[in-house]
């Protein structure tokens, strides 16, 4: 009884003693492990439908939707409401796990090797890998752009292939959606959610 | 001849565009980058005809291709790839890259002949190590400074801008020895198809090496045309700046805004 208190008063000192960063995720492993969650499920034996929805879970947990949603609206961001921010961050979230989802799925037990990282800011690290050359795909560098505002729970902001950013990407594809209607936001919304029930 | 030069005034007009960019200092990394896509209608229009084209011919073809044996394909793609050394070196020169001129010079050397027109790559067994990149003339007009001007989509071949169309012009006054030998001077070696069945081939194994790539980013774009606009803009930008580091290649003011979460 007495060994379970000492046992008990350890753990307890040992919470305030230890500091608070070194709970730290090192942003490299960071990736690497969500990439093993994420290539575990795509060679799992299970339907397609499964896959997307176990991937969305994936996305949830270590993506910051809120943030690429909020950068993809480029010069626009600072002419929304709160009434309609809220509507496009709730509208972008389902976009994006649809989206992301159904890319990723097509891939079976893709190989990612991650390879080194650079801390460019107190909030951002790019980690660099590799995606391992198939028969019918030569291999392909992937950058992440990982936040550690939080060190504690980093988040991925962008990817970026062969040097091609797929945030820019969309945030070039939005801004073409509502500069061809006018500048209306509203255009955009219909966009996504016609996107969204295809 | 009206057309000519309506095509004249619309190309030297894009041509001064392009050109107000340039500020002799190459700083395309700190740009904002918009896109100047100053013939959007057109250009849609033609995008739209040349996923038509797409559809009916190249993707057949590519999925064909893929279809080879790898070392056919392997083979291939390494003939085109030490062709477009043609242009590669006079390019690397250009842009004061003398070293790499040099071993773009021995390994194609090397590779026509030890390695039978390019098929295998001799070069590389022999210690000229294969880190190729290729350059063309519109990104050493980009390294020198000279801004893209509007975005283009030209018929058949694609995505393109008026600096870079101005490139594809040096090749065919000149620059390229290989359109040189095969299409504008009468040799009794070569015959103008070579050129344009390299060519095809060039666009085919392309778009076979991005056949998956491709479906994906139309499946998922709400707007394929602005989203092959961007990469495209993007892929010249860090081709030009020859750099994998992203934080040359890309403006990161934006992501430094978002402090959300």
């Amino acid at each position: 009884m007495l060994k379970d208190k000492i046992k008990f008063l350890i753990i307890l000192i040992s919470f305030f003693i230890i500091p608070k960063n070194s709970f730290s995720i090192e942003p490299n492993i960071f990736v690497q492990s969500t990439v093993n969650r994420a290539s575990q499920i795509l060679s799992d034996d299970i339907s397609k439908s499964e896959k997307i929805e176990k991937l969305k879970q994936v996305a949830n947990d270590t993506v910051d939707i809120k943030g690429i949603g909020f950068y993809t609206l480029g010069k626009y961001r600072k002419e929304l409401s709160d009434i309609q921010k809220e509507k496009y961050n709730e509208l972008f979230k389902t976009y994006f796990l649809k989206s992301f989802s159904s890319r990723l799925a097509e891939y079976t037990n893709p190989k990612i090797d991650v390879q080194s990282q650079e801390k460019l800011s107190e909030n951002y690290t790019i980690v660099s890998s590799i995606l391992v050359a198939t028969e019918t795909r030569p291999e392909v560098k992937i950058q992440w752009r990982i936040y550690t505002k939080n060190p504690d729970k980093p988040m991925i902001r962008d990817l970026i292939i062969e040097g091609l950013s797929l945030a820019r990407t969309q945030k070039e594809e939005f801004g073409s959606i509502i500069q061809s209607n006018d500048g209306n936001i509203d255009s955009l919304f219909s966009s996504l959610k016609k996107f969204i029930d295809n | 001849m009206k057309k000519f030069i309506l095509t004249f005034i619309v190309y030297i007009f894009s041509i001064n565009l392009a050109f107000s960019g340039a500020d002799g200092v190459n700083n395309l990394s700190k740009k904002k980058g918009e896109v100047k896509d100053c013939f959007e209608r057109v250009n849609r229009a033609t995008f739209a005809f040349n996923q038509g084209l797409d559809n009916a011919i190249f993707e057949p073809l590519a999925k064909g291709y893929r279809k080879l044996p790898n070392p056919i394909r392997k083979g291939t793609s390494n003939v085109l790839s030490n062709l477009s050394n043609l242009i590669t070196i006079p390019n690397n020169v250009l842009q004061g890259d003398f070293k790499t001129a040099g071993i773009n010079t021995a390994r194609l050397a090397v590779n026509t002949t030890v390695g039978i027109f390019g098929i295998f790559d001799a070069a590389s067994q022999m210690g000229f190590i294969k880190s190729y990149k290729k350059e063309d003339y519109g990104q050493t007009l980009g390294s020198w400074g000279v801004g893209e001007g509007c975005y283009l989509v030209l018929p058949i071949l694609g995505p393109s801008t008026v600096r870079d169309l101005s490139g594809s012009i040096i090749n065919v006054i000149g620059g390229d020895p290989w359109y040189n030998v095969t299409v504008r001077n009468d040799t009794q070696y070569f015959k103008d198809s070579d050129y344009f069945i390299s060519r095809g081939g060039d666009g085919v194994d392309f778009r076979s090496k991005n056949i998956d790539s491709f479906e994906n980013l139309e499946k998922n774009s709400m707007d394929f045309y602005a989203s092959v606009r961007s990469l495209y803009i993007q892929d010249r930008r860090k081709k030009i700046l020859n750099s994998d580091n992203i934080t040359e290649t890309q403006d990161d003011s934006d992501w430094d805004e978002l402090q959300s979460n």
